[in-house]
């Protein structure tokens, strides 16, 4: 039987969940091809934590609560590393053009 | 928000005449450009800033379509860009495939949730296959504009 862990996090990042943060989740998951990854968002229904436009349509700014739910082989791993990415800074490169 | 409320109905391509990524953005800018938007260098200032973004990663993001995209403080609201290539462009895509849809985003300094607003409404669509597959087959910017709004009632 496979285990099934949640963890919640808060979006900290000023520029939200956006498609830099998202791919580098996406990435995180598909190291772990076994396991089913989904993000909810209260009050909407889990997300395929493997689809760009699933992940976006959740709207998610700086703020935002998430569930990470990932279920199969070696989830207690794979939860570890989707969460690291929240903690990650994107934007440091990504300087504003004037 | 609206896909309608920030698409520029003029700067709605049906047939792309470039056929490689930089190209694509130019034509794309210059598109918002004819419609009314930036003025003197702006225009290539704002194609940097998009191939900069390109640059950190593709924002081909598979099955055909791409949202490239940057802040620009030539906007002093958030505007888009639509536009379709039939026989498709190369775009370092995350998937390796061609890029048949584009939605360009260019927004203002300092509004993070705009951007994602605009990004949600647009990925709303876009997760429609059908949706998707009728743009690639729009003949003209008209249908392509009827095939948002439409999209947006029946959502």
């Amino acid at each position: 039987m496979s285990e099934s862990l949640r963890q919640t996090v808060t979006i900290t990042n000023p520029n939200g969940f956006h498609m830099r943060p998202i791919e580098a989740f996406i990435m995180a998951a598909n190291r772990y091809p076994d396991c089913n990854v989904t993000v909810a968002k209260a009050g909407k229904d889990p997300a395929n934590g493997r689809s760009m436009l699933a992940l976006l349509e959740l709207y998610s700014p700086a703020g935002t609560e998430l569930v990470i739910e990932v279920s199969g082989p070696r989830a207690a791993e794979a939860l570890q590393a989707l969460v690291q990415v929240f903690q990650l800074n994107f934007d440091e490169e990504e300087q504003p053009t004037r | 928000m609206r896909m309608s409320d920030f698409v520029v109905r003029e700067a709605i391509s049906a047939q792309l005449t470039a056929s490689q990524k930089e190209a694509v953005i130019r034509e794309m800018v210059d598109n918002l450009r004819a419609a009314g938007f930036f003025k003197g260098s702006e225009p290539e200032d704002v194609v940097k800033a998009i191939l900069k973004r390109e640059m950190l990663s593709s924002t081909g993001i598979g099955e055909g379509v791409a949202i490239p995209h940057a802040k620009h403080g030539s906007v002093d609201r958030l505007v888009g860009a639509v536009a379709v290539a039939p026989s498709g462009v190369a775009f370092d895509s995350v998937d390796n495939n061609p890029v048949f849809v584009l939605f360009m985003l260019i927004s203002p300094q300092e509004r993070p949730s705009e951007h994602l607003r605009a990004l949600e409404s647009v990925s709303r669509c876009l997760k429609d296959k059908n949706f998707v597959q009728s743009l690639k087959e729009a003949k003209s910017p008209q249908q392509i504009w009827d095939l948002i709004c439409n999209h947006e009632r029946g959502a």
